[in-house]
């Protein structure tokens, strides 16, 4: 965005303070992030940056936090883990299917009523966390699968799908449907034309909907505050009970792998967009 | 087509537009099978359970069926004087009834919300029936009476009375901060004890400020990516997407960090000299955590929709402003501004829509004066237990967001939500 050499000086002054406004909104956005690493290998139980740790004083820097979260003997991090992973993979699986057919459904011509049901399927997104929380607490509760996990499954999944019924019809909305008449004409039956023709051409859409789902039921705590028992606590309600009540550097330790997380589904969703975007290009 | 025209037949002899018409049917009913299994999964464990809330919300039905024998009684009972010896037997029964299955300590507890005191009242009554000291074979108003003198009231029987329809508005009042009077008005609580209409206002002042910041900071960043060159936007786009992706309490927990006493940004300030070291002010737990926190989780969902607006618009229509004689202010205005509007629309209303019924964040850096309507929904479901109030403040909440939902569709359409 390089000016003009016939740019007025006002202007000019102005580029620059536009650029700084910029900078220091993506600075507002990112650097909160950033707080934590440092702060998690800090080898004090405060929360503050110490003396030592200002001076770069090797000493003042320690793993602890990090054997504490995988070894203490009363963190509940490695059940939480093992419940967040379980729960979200599940939830991913089942939002993915229900949600990849609604989606080939809805993006059918001749589906009827398209409006009313599209906004039911999404409105699961719109509803405030809260309201779908106390509803789906009063039907869990009613079917008696109130702190189980197949319970919490279900949440995730009415949560999850919108994002999958959204990204796949979107995917589909560049889809040439004539690649499946030719299909079919050459005597593949509708299943076989699904599996060796349409779900590689909107994989795409399909897997980054399923990395929102995973999200979406991992980070979630509003609905499973109300769902969870002792025995299926997650991460986030771990987080939630240890920011309520003490914040220990644990907590951070168990944060910046949170991030490294996110990073890593940042770049998958990343790669796939471009490849999504790619073959829509080519079949346009 | 006239009628005489020969109708055109497919190979089998149907006429052609049968077979279209059933052809067209299968694939609806083909269509419709495959969004079904969903659709059916979502009813049943989502809309349901939503419509669930309304009634039990409503639900006034404990008193109606404690008491129907009081209630049958009371129809012929015109409500002005203490009601006659009929309606006091029935009563006694039903009271005696609820003694037998335990019950009868609810019913005190519900009639004290209708009417201060009853408690006592009905305690007593309670006693004298454990005790038999009431004779069924003479008149069981005058001993009822004998029991309490608040039984000779006839206010007390009003407000049993009160209680018998099996519908209620009255969690919609209260969450309104009104109540229903002894005679069945529609009154406002004391002006001191109005919390919940504070927290009405303050949830929509919050969900409307972070809305205006959110615009304000995600406007000029999402014209730079949309501007800048491939190569440099996507990795500013890194420092959007990032916390999109991360989750929310790390975000929360970074803030918390930050904005505590001896947290890094009051360290900046005491460093640049805007507050004295031993005078560093409360930045958590009160409304400017609240806001900026919930600003900062939130501008990813208005970046987004705004770039992906951005996006679309040509560099040269700008160019063009500023070669038919525009400054570029007014360029800007008259031409890239207005052709950004639907981005504006459908970022703020989904900020708005997501501020609005936020809880987390509130609840953590939030503190007395940062906490939402949805913190209070929370707090009635799992410290009061007064699930039927939380119900109806939750779907006064949900009608809301309904409202801007469709507004928002109207404006901008349900599908043209776009993610990352």
């Amino acid at each position: 965005m390089a000016l003009p050499s016939y740019t007025e000086t006002r202007y000019r002054i102005w580029h620059y303070v536009y650029l700084a406004i910029c900078s220091f909104v993506f600075f507002f956005l990112i650097a909160p992030l950033f707080v934590i690493f440092p702060l998690s290998f800090n080898a004090e139980e405060f929360l503050v940056f110490s003396e030592g740790m200002k001076n770069l004083d090797p000493d003042a820097f320690s793993l602890r936090w990090y054997k504490d979260m995988v070894y203490g003997t009363k963190n509940p991090w490695g059940l939480a883990a093992k419940n967040s992973f379980i729960i979200a993979i599940f939830a991913t699986i089942g939002s993915i299917i229900l949600g990849t057919l609604a989606a080939l459904g809805l993006s059918s011509r001749h589906m009827p009523y398209k409006g009313i049901i599209m906004a039911t399927l999404i409105s699961p997104m719109i509803v405030p966390l809260i309201i779908s929380g106390v509803a789906i607490f009063f039907f869990m509760a009613k079917v008696g699968l109130a702190a189980t996990h197949t319970g919490i499954v279900f949440a995730h999944i009415i949560l999850g799908t919108p994002f999958v019924v959204i990204t796949v019809t979107a995917t589909l909305s560049g889809f040439d449907h004539s690649v499946t008449r030719a299909a079919a004409s050459l005597g593949s039956n509708p299943v076989n034309t699904f599996m060796k023709i349409t779900l590689p051409l909107i994989l795409p859409g399909v897997i980054s909907g399923g990395l929102f789902a995973f999200v979406t039921s991992f980070d979630e705590v509003v609905v499973v505050l109300f769902l969870a028992g002792l025995e299926n606590t997650t991460i986030p309600i771990q987080m939630w009970t240890g920011l309520r009540e003490q914040l220990s550097p644990t907590i951070l330790a168990v944060a910046t792998c949170l991030i490294l997380l996110s990073t890593l589904i940042l770049v998958t969703a990343e790669l796939l967009r471009r490849r999504s975007e790619r073959l829509r290009g080519i079949n346009r | 087509m006239s009628s005489e025209t020969k109708q055109i037949l497919t190979t089998d002899g149907i006429p052609l537009e049968v077979s279209l018409k059933k052809a067209e049917k299968k694939n609806k009913i083909k269509a419709f099978l495959l969004v079904a299994p969903l659709l059916l999964f979502l009813i049943i464990t989502y809309i349901f359970p939503i419509g669930e809330m309304f009634t039990r919300s409503i639900d006034d039905k404990m008193i109606t069926n404690m008491l129907p024998k009081t209630f049958k009684e009371m129809e012929s009972w015109d409500g002005q004087e203490l009601p006659p010896e009929e309606v006091f037997s029935a009563f006694y029964y039903d009271y005696k009834a609820l003694v037998e299955k335990q019950e009868h300590g609810k019913l005190g507890q519900r009639l004290n919300k209708e009417k201060n005191g009853f408690n006592s009242t009905t305690k007593r009554l309670f006693r004298n029936i454990k005790r038999k000291k009431i004779d069924e074979s003479i008149s069981i108003k005058e001993q009822i009476i004998k029991v309490h003198p608040n039984w000779n009231k006839v206010e007390y029987w009003q407000a049993i009375k009160r209680t018998a329809p099996p519908y209620t508005l009255a969690k919609y009042l209260k969450g309104m901060d009104m109540y229903y009077a002894p005679d069945g008005s529609i009154v406002q609580v004391d002006e001191d004890r109005r919390i919940h209409r504070i927290l009405w206002l303050r949830t929509l002042e919050i969900a409307f400020f972070v809305t205006l910041f959110c615009f304000l900071m995600g406007y000029p960043i999402a014209h730079l990516l949309a501007t800048l060159p491939m190569k440099y936007s996507n990795l500013l786009m890194i420092c959007v997407l990032l916390p999109f992706w991360t989750s929310l309490l790390v975000r929360t927990a970074s803030w918390m960090i930050l904005l505590q006493q001896q947290g890094v940004v009051n360290d900046f300030f005491v460093m640049i000299g805007l507050v004295a070291d031993d005078n560093r002010p409360e930045m958590m737990y009160n409304k400017v955590g609240t806001y900026v926190a919930m600003t900062q989780i939130l501008l990813p969902f208005m970046v987004l929709p705004l770039y992906s607006v951005m996006k679309t618009i040509s560099p040269s229509l700008m160019r063009a402003g500023k070669s038919l004689g525009g400054t570029p202010f007014v360029a800007f205005w008259k031409v890239y501004f207005p052709l950004t509007i639907p981005g504006i629309g459908a970022g703020c209303l989904l900020v708005f829509i997501l501020a609005i019924g936020y809880y987390i964040t509130p609840a953590l850096v939030g503190g007395a004066s940062g906490t939402l309507i949805s913190n209070q929904i929370a707090f009635h479901m799992k410290q009061t237990l007064d699930w039927s109030f939380a119900s109806a403040m939750g779907l006064m909440l949900l009608t809301g967001v309904l409202v801007i939902y469709w507004i928002y569709n109207k404006l901008v359409g349900v599908d043209n939500i776009k993610l990352g």
